[in-house]
């Protein structure tokens, strides 16, 4: 299942979603906000998304994992909305009978979500300065100037 | 043949804009043709190849016709995770 949302991500919680008397193998992925990107310092991260695409493109996502490898269960929750430094802007967990295909799944999903999910995230720099990752000068977007 | 068709913006596209859509009358058949159409008038330098097309909730490709009454939501370069 793929989910949006602006509340805290508990990978904690999560996991259990994905227990299975079949599984012997959980493989989990946390993406990050960390302080810096592309020599720039951050304040915060600003996630925006078209929920009924993003969703839509999501679950495509998780079929085409399941499809390609052996697996029992696979989730993906994205944060929308502000986020600070250190919180956790995506998790995926992923269930198997072993080990490799709950890495190799779990690397599938991670990959396809941020190459074709309707999500966009806008940094906010400690200069006051903001940007739109990966448009064109997107350092330049948001001056203030 | 002039189309009328809403455009839905979003993120970097939106503040280019500096409206979140707009129903506005084109000669486009493609979703390209209305890209290009659109780049020059909020006068984008966005390159289309990294950029994201869908017609009524549905993905599409920059090839994919577009009809009258149809809902165009253009995406910026993504940037999940």
């Amino acid at each position: 299942m793929m989910q949006l949302t602006e509340k805290v991500i508990r990978p904690d919680e999560l996991r259990s979603r994905l227990t299975d008397p079949g599984a012997g193998a959980y493989a989990s992925f946390e993406g990050w906000i960390r302080n810096q990107n592309e020599g720039q310092a951050v304040l915060r991260l600003e996630y925006e998304s078209y929920e009924p695409l993003a969703v839509k493109e999501g679950e495509r996502v998780i079929e085409e994992a399941a499809v390609k490898f052996p697996i029992l269960k696979a989730e993906c929750v994205h944060r929308v909305g502000m986020l600070e430094i250190g919180e956790c802007a995506v998790w995926v967990g992923v269930s198997s009978p072993h080990r490799d295909e709950a890495f190799e799944a779990c690397r599938y999903i991670i990959d396809q979500v941020k190459v074709r999910l309707p999500i966009w995230k806008k940094e906010h720099y400690v200069d006051g300065n903001s940007g739109w990752v990966n448009c064109e000068r997107c350092a330049s977007h948001g001056e203030v100037a | 043949m002039s189309k009328t068709l809403t455009v839905r913006y979003f993120a970097a596209f939106r503040e280019r804009a500096g409206i979140d859509e707009e129903t506005i009358s084109l000669a486009a058949n493609t979703t390209r043709d209305v890209f290009d159409l659109l780049k020059t008038r909020h006068r984008s330098s966005e390159p289309l190849r990294h950029c994201k097309v869908a017609i009524n909730d549905e993905m599409a490709d920059w090839d994919t016709p577009v009809n009258d009454g149809d809902t165009i939501l253009l995406f910026p370069p993504v940037a999940g995770g």
